[in-house]
């Protein structure tokens, strides 16, 4: 891409100094991997020192070195803060930008398409379905942790809260899906208040002691309470969903024979994938619309000065409860939806791990962020499968590029903040300004 | 009890463990005027401020807000949020506490969250877009739009707070504290870190929510020309006690009044005065 003209004169100037930079990472380089790469030594037959120089092989490095240090400067001043010098043409980030607004609705659109695409492909679909019970997951957190400022680190337990209410719910009572997907969200709002009550007088680091430790009961409490939950060895039999009341099997009753088509077991598949999605929109669209309601504007506020808000008369006691309710409520849907797709749950699913992922998504996401956590939780699921090959170093890649993205991204992928009401024209606001809130 | 005062503290104390920052302080805010509370630093201006408005709780006396109605709230017995939603007490801080990553126009759709929340129906009607809902909300843009008027800010209504000047984020500040349509406005320090002209700007604000809207005033300032400019009444702390009350032009003259400014004992103060005079 050529930039026009006009542009060339701030162009050159940037340009030295880019070479600069990477002559001197290429420099560095240079000297640290030619003892390292460039001279082998190894213990010879009788003892004695061999070695043999490898500089084809430093020369690559230090080349791609060189290449990768002048591609990440450009990358780094594409996306990175405002008021710094450009070198991508302002032509090509119009486009971008362009380009930008269309990213969501692109990416739905795909997601729609993803079972007609990959129809024979289970694997694919599994993997999609799991993308977005994270995406869901991510977007009731992010009603917590993004909106009104509250470090949770417990976020699992709502999750199994839902997951067991549905499972045992179901197993015992014979409920079915769609009676139970609405009491499992109740449910957990419920541990939600519960949770919120004791830790509304926490802030930062303490509050997330306390939903760390919540996370934990809930599952000590699950893996001891043997009676109920049946601890360790988990609830198993847990119904399939059906389509209102159609089952979707083999049977004379089931979906495929009402539709006169043949059955097949991907059929399940694609109803969950659907199911799934639409519990996730159901999220987005619930988060979206309460952001523009005073009670998101309240979480908002709160997340930004705690003290304002009480000055202005916001009882800041029910705020900070609806949204850990709300956050619950969406963490339980996700649940039932989890209980019902594995047909069997364990307290082994529900593990820190899980909460510190789902956190780990928000924030590399970009706090508040409905598309960034989108993405955030495609790139860090998807990324986990892509990288199954590499085994063991697996973590080591993903804990690399989660570094990387904070240094250049601190405020998560997308980090501006969208104003929820305007005049004129609504402008993006710089994350610099946007509070992260206080616990 | 007079109908003409909206606010009387009697015999407030504030102790904070062995420190007595506030003792047996009794005065009393006009309805509609424009009462100053002014002293040297650490004399426990903010104290009073802060036990009026809920956010400490005194250690004795009462504090008595009166409404135009005639209705009667204890301040001292309701806490923070309370005394802004129901006694319709709105604060200003000394170092601005404005919501920096929200707009202009967010921040105070913020202030006038209770009366939203009524008219969303506590959520659930705003999130099935009720059409009461809308109209309450249009109705809350126009008064914020109006504010932002009246403080010369409707040209930045979309811009984030953060980015404002000093002087503009004080100016919002009032203007969010008057979107929660109070009875008494409390100013910590408006005029602050303002230079003269913004000052002077504050001042004309402030008589004009005095006398366009009715609304009671009680600030604390250390700008002298702001407070002589536009107070009716003056109330001269120091060290916990109160020292002198009075109109600007009785303070100004009060001879404890300047010791306590100069830090020098009464009889110095009135030789300084006479030597000047």
């Amino acid at each position: 891409m050529k930039a026009p003209s006009t542009h060339t004169a701030k162009t050159a100037t940037g340009i030295p100094a880019l070479l600069k930079t990477a002559f001197i990472n290429a420099l560095v380089a240079l000297v640290l991997f030619s003892l390292m790469v460039g001279i082998r030594t190894e213990a010879g037959a009788s003892g004695q020192l061999t070695y043999w120089t490898r500089f084809g092989d430093l020369a690559s490095l230090v080349a791609a070195v060189f290449g990768g240090s002048i591609v990440i400067e450009l990358l780094r001043q594409w996306i990175g803060p405002i008021g710094a010098e450009k070198l991508v043409p302002p032509a090509v980030r119009s486009g971008m930008s362009f380009l930008g607004r269309f990213v969501a609705p692109a990416l739905l659109i795909f997601t729609l398409l993803v079972p007609v695409i990959f129809y024979n492909q289970r694997y694919i679909l599994d993997l999609a379905i799991l993308v977005l019970t994270y995406v869901m997951l991510g977007w009731g957190l992010n009603v917590v942790v993004g909106l009104a400022g509250l470090l949770d680190l417990g976020y699992v337990a709502f999750y199994a809260v839902g997951a067991y209410s549905y499972g045992l719910l179901a197993t015992n009572f014979g409920w079915s899906f769609w009676i139970c997907l609405p009491l499992a969200g109740i449910l957990a709002a419920f541990w939600g208040v519960l949770l919120g009550f004791p830790v509304l007088r926490l802030r930062g680091d303490y509050l997330a002691i306390v939903t760390l430790a919540f996370g934990e009961i809930i599952r000590l409490v699950i893996i001891n309470w043997q009676d109920l939950t049946g601890g360790p060895n988990g609830v198993s039999g847990i119904p399939r969903p059906s389509f209102f009341g159609i089952p979707l099997d083999n049977s004379d009753d089931g979906l495929a024979a009402k539709l006169g088509i043949e059955y097949s077991p991907t059929h399940r598949i694609i109803f969950l994938f659907y199911l799934i999605l639409a519990l996730a929109l159901l999220t987005n669209w619930a988060t979206i619309r309460l952001r523009r309601l005073p009670i998101g504007r309240a979480w908002e506020a709160l997340r930004e000065d705690e003290v304002a808000c009480r000055a202005l008369g916001i009882n800041t006691t029910t705020t900070k409860l609806t949204a850990f309710a709300t956050g619950a409520m969406f963490g339980g849907f996700a649940g039932a939806f989890f209980a019902t797709r594995q047909g069997f749950i364990s307290p082994e699913s529900f593990t820190f791990q899980e909460s510190a992922l789902v956190l780990a998504i928000v924030v590399l996401g970009g706090m508040g962020s409905q598309l960034g956590v989108a993405l955030a939780a495609l790139a860090m699921i998807g990324g986990f499968e892509l990288f199954r090959s590499l085994e063991g170093y697996r973590m080591l890649v993903f804990g690399m590029a989660m570094v990387l993205i904070m240094i250049w991204r601190p405020r998560g992928l997308i980090g501006h903040r969208a104003p929820t009401v305007y005049l004129t024209k609504a402008q993006a606001i710089s994350s610099d300004l946007v509070k992260e809130g206080h616990g | 009890m007079s109908g003409d005062k909206i606010l009387n503290v009697d015999r407030l104390t504030m102790r904070f463990g062995g420190i007595v920052a506030v003792q047996d302080l009794s005065f009393s805010a006009a309805r509609k005027k424009i009462t100053a509370l002014i002293g040297p630093n650490g004399a426990g201006k903010t104290t009073v401020f802060n036990c009026i408005t809920g956010f400490y709780k005194p250690s004795g006396g009462t504090i008595r807000l009166t409404h135009d109605d005639g209705r009667t709230v204890a301040l001292e017995r309701l806490n923070d949020f309370r005394i802004a939603k129901q006694a319709k007490v709105a604060r200003t801080f000394q170092n601005i506490r404005l919501f920096p990553g929200m707009t202009a126009l967010e921040n105070l759709m913020v202030a006038q969250h209770n009366a939203l929340m009524r008219a969303s129906g506590f959520t659930f009607l705003g999130l099935v877009g009720a059409p009461g809902y809308r109209d309450a909300e249009k109705r809350a843009i126009d008064l914020a739009t109006d504010w932002l008027k009246r403080v010369n800010l409707l040209d930045r209504a979309d811009d984030a707070a953060g980015n404002f000047a000093y002087g503009d984020q004080r100016r919002l500040e009032i203007a969010r504290a008057m979107c929660t349509e109070p009875a008494l406005l409390c100013l910590d320090e408006p005029a602050a870190g303002l230079n003269a002209r913004e000052s002077a700007a504050l001042s004309e604000l402030l008589l004009s929510i005095r006398d366009e809207l009715g609304t009671s005033i009680l600030l604390i300032e250390h700008d002298m020309s702001v407070v002589m400019e536009i107070s009716d009444h003056i109330v001269v702390m120091d060290h916990g006690v109160k020292i002198a009350e009075g109109t600007p032009r009785e303070v100004r003259d009060d001879t404890k009044v300047i010791a306590a400014y100069l830090g020098a004992d009464e009889e110095e103060a009135a030789a300084v005065m006479e030597g000047g005079s």
